[in-house]
């Protein structure tokens, strides 16, 4: 239960970061949190020649709340992120999703990008990423780029992110005015990784549901996001067609997840949960969306998700 | 930056935290866990080490005021930063010694009043998160206390004690910093 030796760098800079993942290549790691690698390393499932602590990166400990996204700095800790509450104003399923991330002893240590780039599909924030339509900016020798998240995961604890490229932010796009978001998830104990989780975003619009989308925990191999709108759009929530129409959405997901047993759930009562927590968490979303603000000022308001220039507004204030 | 040698091909950093108020310096490799390097290195043995990865909660210290799993760092990250241990939490001049009294902060003499512990393996975890627990939250439900020690496992006690050791610190915290105010308002009269 001790980790192999290793060569241990401390970069001050993004710049030295790279450079040094650059020179070892495939044999180096990132460390910043260490909640989910440390673990793998004390157990010797993994013994990698070099760590790059960027626990002394200058620069990358920032949650910004642009009109169009939340920004969150690769050092930025879960508990962090979980009480900022400019980033909960503007995108409450963060902290709703967030509670959910192991213990709080854990969450104070661990990252939010972190957990995203360990990409483990029990992992929530992932699927909170994927929920939100969210983008991964990575530094490289070449320079920086943006992997949207539908090119990021590619495979359990496998993303598109190169072995010289660190990770420095996550954008997570904040709804469209109107939406309602949720998160629930079933675990044998509290702070246990889920059985099953499930997010949604539910938009309302005079009335009636204009769109909804779900994403999961502990029951797809890679972060997945189905639009449940062919269920749901149209339908009035709490009106005559309202419980059919959750059904109908519940049955989706029913189809759409593609559980592993193992020894704490099978694959049968996995889809079973996951279905049960979407019918449940549905009607929750609604309620939230009643006194959604959503992103601000409102693009359009026919966009689900806000427009790219938005989304780069130098504006950094917080927005109500 | 720490400053390095090598000893038998492993780079060897010397590493200086700050732990309950005094700056202490060992030389470790890179791989020593911050447990290891309290209690071998710095010869704190009051942090115990349980699972090693991050589940039992018995490694749990403060790291500059924040409860962390010191099994999940490295002694090399924890340069220049403030480390509590069980020993920092209570006022006795000499840490080794088991406090008593009033020397005891208001979480062990909870502990102590209410069996919150059997064995006491698990007990500096607990102590140490619920400890950084009640400065943010100074009087919880009993539901929120359970949720606060959901992080820490204890094979004795059943947790029910430890739910009313819980509730039982934030009183004596409540009690003792009236106390205060009640001698620093007669300081003020005199």
């Amino acid at each position: 239960m001790k980790p192999a030796p290793f060569e241990h760098h401390a970069p001050l800079s993004v710049e030295e970061a790279v450079a040094v993942l650059n020179e070892v290549g495939h044999d180096g790691k990132v460390l910043a949190g260490g909640q989910s690698l440390i673990p793998i390393l004390n157990m010797r499932l993994a013994s990698p020649a070099h760590l790059v602590d960027i626990n002394r990166v200058a620069g990358l400990d920032a949650v910004e709340v642009t009109p169009g996204a939340v920004r969150v700095g690769a050092l930025v800790r879960h508990a962090g992120l979980e009480r900022s509450e400019e980033a909960y104003a503007a995108l409450p399923l963060l902290r709703q999703a967030l509670v959910n991330v192991a213990h709080p002893a854990i969450r104070n240590r661990g990252t939010t990008v972190g957990s995203i780039a360990h990409a483990d599909a029990a992992g929530e924030m992932p699927a909170i990423l994927a929920l939100t339509e969210g983008v991964v900016e990575a530094a490289g020798p070449s320079g920086p780029r943006e992997i949207p998240w539908r090119d990021f995961f590619l495979g359990a604890l496998e993303t598109s992110l190169e072995a010289e490229e660190l990770a420095v932010a996550v954008r997570f796009r904040r709804f469209a005015t109107g939406t309602g978001t949720a998160f629930v998830e079933a675990a044998r104990r509290h702070g246990d990784y889920a059985m099953a989780g499930v997010g949604v975003a539910v938009t309302v619009t005079d009335g009636v549901v204009s769109g909804a989308r779900a994403s999961f925990v502990s029951v797809t191999d890679v972060p997945s996001v189905l639009d449940l709108g062919p269920a749901l759009v149209g339908v009035e929530p709490g009106g005559d067609a309202w419980a059919a129409a959750v059904d109908a959405a519940a049955e989706a997901v029913h189809e759409h997840v593609d559980p592993e047993g193992d020894i704490h759930a099978t694959a049968e009562y996995r889809r079973m949960l996951v279905t049960e927590l979407t019918r449940r968490v549905l009607p929750r979303a609604v309620h939230e969306s009643e006194h959604s603000t959503g992103e601000s000022p409102t693009p359009s308001s026919s966009a689900q998700f806000p427009t790219h220039e938005s989304e780069h507004s130098t504006d950094s204030g917080v927005q109500s | 930056m720490t400053d390095t040698t090598q000893m038998a091909g492993e780079t060897i950093h010397d590493v200086t935290v700050r732990v309950n108020g005094i700056r202490r310096s060992a030389h470790v490799p890179a791989r020593r866990l911050l447990s290891d390097f309290l209690r071998h290195d710095l010869e704190l043995t009051g942090t115990h080490v349980g699972c090693e990865h991050g589940v039992c909660g018995a490694c749990t210290v403060l790291v500059d005021g924040a409860p962390m799993r010191s099994c999940l760092m490295f002694a090399v990250t924890a340069q220049d930063h403030a480390i509590t241990t069980v020993e920092g939490l209570c006022s006795a001049p000499d840490a080794r010694v088991a406090p008593t009294g009033e020397s005891m902060n208001p979480v062990q003499q909870a502990f102590a009043e209410c069996h919150g512990l059997q064995c006491g393996f698990c007990t500096p975890g607990f102590l140490t998160t619920v400890t950084a627990y009640l400065d943010e939250n100074p009087s919880p439900t009993s539901e929120q206390a359970r949720e606060a020690i959901s992080g820490n496992l204890c094979r004795c006690t059943g947790y029910q004690n430890i739910v009313k050791s819980v509730l039982r610190a934030a009183e004596i915290k409540a009690e003792r910093a009236d106390e205060r105010a009640d001698e620093q308002a007669g300081e003020e009269s005199s």
